[in-house]
């Protein structure tokens, strides 16, 4: 069983779970991911990492609330336990001396761009973070960002912080921030980090996405996490998680995320709470 | 009349197929006291028993009949645990009838002992009994071993390195012990309960095991080997194939793999009870002829499915699977497409499968594996309606630990190339086995390389 550190909502159904996991903290990466299950009877949930403490052992991670697995996950208590926490899984983020970086977070990709933006900088880059999301009450971490990176953007859907719009908007921004990104690092919704992989393919600039496909076991056996990049099918949890943007088939990808959209509420819907639908 | 039961064997209790298409219970009961009685009296003890030379793991299969027909069935179980850490799954899932039962002497004139079926009773008996004895193990050595992986060469190598003395940790990726025991091959074939009991068994013998601990990711070969005098990496099979036809990454298509995984392991059959959703389709095609072709297109006849086929480009002569399994699949419904080529899966605007292009095949010549080669039948193309498939075409080995550890020689599949007498690898102090090795196999072919491997591990350590 895995201790939990701490669980608490950081912004509306956005939650950062803390766990006790010391052989994960030792080995963890930016980019990484980890294979969580909230009760015995529990899915394996694939949640990106967002920040470790090697020393302490602990492992955070920030989800978003969709559907049941999660829903227990945000039910989590300090002190409580889950039985599973495994990994880190995945390949690394590509932390190279670049240049400059844009380092583009939106939703839990808010949290798990923060350790590439910051391994970026120790590694000499000039790093820029783009935040993203629907309104001012939505965006988090600004204070850890600052730390690390240049100059922190923000944006939200509906203006209350920052640029107004969506991230289509890309190309007009970087004119007024005057940053010209040799690279850009996607962590974030499917829908965003297709966005800001069409945006910038005319612009010709390197678009690292992190994609977050189903999972089951997440070490490379059952299959499930395949998509296609550059014409040919990969495993998003061997293979990736990162993939170059402009590669990806997107609408195959979304359609796969898509599978147990219906499922994955289904348990909710059943629950007999009044909360719930 | 002597000479009647001589000939055939005792038949297998089994649930009625139109009983057990509707649950996942275990499909064969297993054999009565009297059954046993009856079938061991048929054995001929042999002064040569070729049965034991057809066993991957050399069991002293005359030694434990003698037992059963005596009536000592406690002493049979202990000839078996001399050799064989998982007789409860050996007896139910090992290819007996082209390993020890193909040697049975009996077999030249009628039907073979039953020899898995009396394993798999004195297991069972014992598991009923509730008072497993360990056989003694040695005095501890002080030498450290980890193992990569809980499936059936993991526990096989535990198991013998424990009784001679080693401390054996071994190190399971997942949340649950037993590899491909646990997580592919199906309830009704081997209740996880089953599997449960054997690896508790082998914790009794000092083994600890760590789950959710991912050898190569978690930690790296190289620092494991800091902390371990040797390593036995059997962390089985790795992504799966798929035909490399258009539209394998339409929604509704599976790879076996994930497909059992989803139901075994995960319990997707008890959704929304266990979190782990399942699709209830209703024409389910398997592609595939194999073991786990007939353990998925058997999973979807249980999950609902209205038909539930297996897609073979070759004809039931050249079907890999076991002809029980084939058997018991024919029996509950399963619809057998022989001749049968996929090529081409076709969805709908929302990405979902709904169709398959096929293509009718006849047998040619003879190919490199002596079977007859399915050749294409000309304008023979035509639809069939699907919304599940599921590729069971095989794997390669998992990639976790070739991908990194340095200097650890690879074969083009990716399989961990190693020395087939001791499976030792390329690099000192690493020895492997099982699927990681071989690719898809059989459990028991992993066991045999797990033996194989304990011993000359052991002969590493203390030499002759």
């Amino acid at each position: 069983m895995y201790k939990v550190v701490e669980r608490r909502m950081i912004v509306p159904n956005l939650h950062e779970l803390v766990v006790e996991a010391p052989a994960v903290a030792r080995s963890v990466q930016p980019g990484n991911f980890v294979i969580v299950r909230a009760d015995e009877n529990g899915e394996r949930v694939p949640l990106s990492v967002a920040d470790w403490d090697r020393e302490a052992g602990t492992v955070t991670v920030i989800f978003m609330q969709v559907g049941a697995s999660t829903a227990k996950l945000a039910r989590l208590k300090a002190g409580g336990s889950i039985p599973t926490f495994a990994g880190p899984l995945g390949q690394e983020t590509e932390i190279g001396a670049f240049g400059t970086v844009l380092c583009i977070g939106g939703c839990y990709g808010i949290g798990s761009v923060y350790p590439v933006a910051r391994a970026l900088k120790e590694k000499g880059n000039t790093v820029f973070a783009l935040l993203e999301a629907r309104s001012n009450f939505l965006l988090y971490w600004q204070d850890r960002f600052k730390e690390v990176a240049d100059r922190v953007i923000e944006i939200t859907r509906d203006g209350t912080k920052g640029y107004k719009g969506h991230l289509t908007r890309l190309s007009e921004i970087l004119t007024l921030e005057g940053i010209k990104p040799d690279r850009i690092v996607v962590n974030g919704c499917t829908f965003q980090m297709m966005k800001v992989s069409e945006a910038t393919r005319p612009m010709g600039i390197k678009t690292m996405v992190n994609m977050n496909p189903i999972m089951i076991d997440g070490t490379g056996m059952c299959g499930v996490c395949r998509l296609t990049v550059a014409g040919a099918t990969k495993f998003a949890c061997v293979d990736g998680p990162d993939f170059d943007g402009h590669e990806v088939d997107w609408k195959e990808f979304l359609n796969r995320r898509r599978t147990y959209n219906p499922e994955e509420v289904h348990p909710l819907r059943k629950s007999g709470c009044a909360s719930h639908f | 009349m002597a000479g009647e039961t001589r000939k055939s064997r005792q038949p297998m209790p089994k649930q009625e197929p139109y009983e057990r298409v509707r649950n996942f219970d275990e499909v064969a009961l297993g054999y009565t006291e009297e059954q046993a009685l009856a079938e061991a009296g048929r054995c001929l003890d042999c002064k040569k028993p070729l049965c034991r030379d057809g066993c991957p793991v050399g069991i002293d299969i005359p030694g434990f009949i003698r037992c059963i027909a005596g009536g000592d069935f406690g002493s049979g179980i202990k000839v078996i645990k001399e050799t064989n850490a998982l007789p409860a799954v050996c007896g139910r899932v090992c290819p007996q009838e082209e390993q020890c039962e193909i040697k049975c002497v009996l077999g030249k004139k009628g039907e073979p002992v039953a020899i898995g079926r009396l394993e798999r009773f004195l297991a069972d008996y014992e598991a009923a009994e509730g008072k497993a004895e360990s056989p003694a193990l040695a005095v501890s050595n002080g030498r450290k071993i980890a193992i990569v992986g809980s499936g059936p060469a993991g526990i096989t190598v535990a198991n013998d390195m424990a009784l001679l003395g080693y401390d054996v940790t071994i190190f399971e990726a997942l949340h649950a012990a037993g590899g491909v025991l646990t997580y592919g091959i199906p309830e009704f074939r081997l209740p996880k309960a089953i599997v449960q009991r054997e690896v508790e068994y082998v914790q009794s013998l000092g083994v600890k095991l760590l789950l959710d601990f991912i050898v190569g990711k978690t930690r790296t070969i190289e620092s494991i080997q800091e902390e371990f005098d040797g390593i036995f990496v059997g962390a089985g099979a790795g992504l799966p194939w798929f035909m490399g036809i258009p539209g394998e990454n339409l929604n509704g298509v599976y790879s076996a793999n994930e497909y059992l995984t989803r139901c075994n392991l995960m319990k997707g059959f008890r959704f929304p009870a266990h979190d782990t959703p399942m699709k209830q389709p209703s024409r389910v095609l398997v592609f595939g002829g194999g073991n786990v072709a007939m353990d998925a297109a058997r999973t979807a006849l249980r999950l609902g499915a209205a038909e539930s086929h297996i897609v073979y480009r070759r004809s039931r002569e050249e079907l890999p699977a076991r002809a029980e399994e084939a058997e018991n699949a024919e029996e509950e419904g399963v619809i057998f497409d022989y001749l049968t080529l996929p090529v081409r899966l076709i969805g709908n605007e929302q990405g979902w499968l709904t169709e398959v292009e096929c293509l009718k095949m006849e047998l040619g010549e003879p190919d490199a594996s002596g079977r007859r080669k399915p050749v294409e039948i000309k304008d023979s193309s035509f639809l069939m309606k699907a919304d599940a498939v599921i590729v069971a075409i095989g794997n390669s080995p998992n990639p976790l630990i070739p991908m990194t550890t340095p200097g650890l020689k690879v074969g083009k599949k990716g399989n961990i190339e190693v020395d087939e007498e001791t499976g030792k690898t390329s690099r000192d102090g690493i020895w492997a086995g099982g699927d990681v090795v071989t690719g898809a196999a059989t459990v028991i072919s992993a066991m045999g390389a797990g033996r194989k491997a304990a011993k000359a591990m052991n002969e590493t350590f203390f030499p002759k």
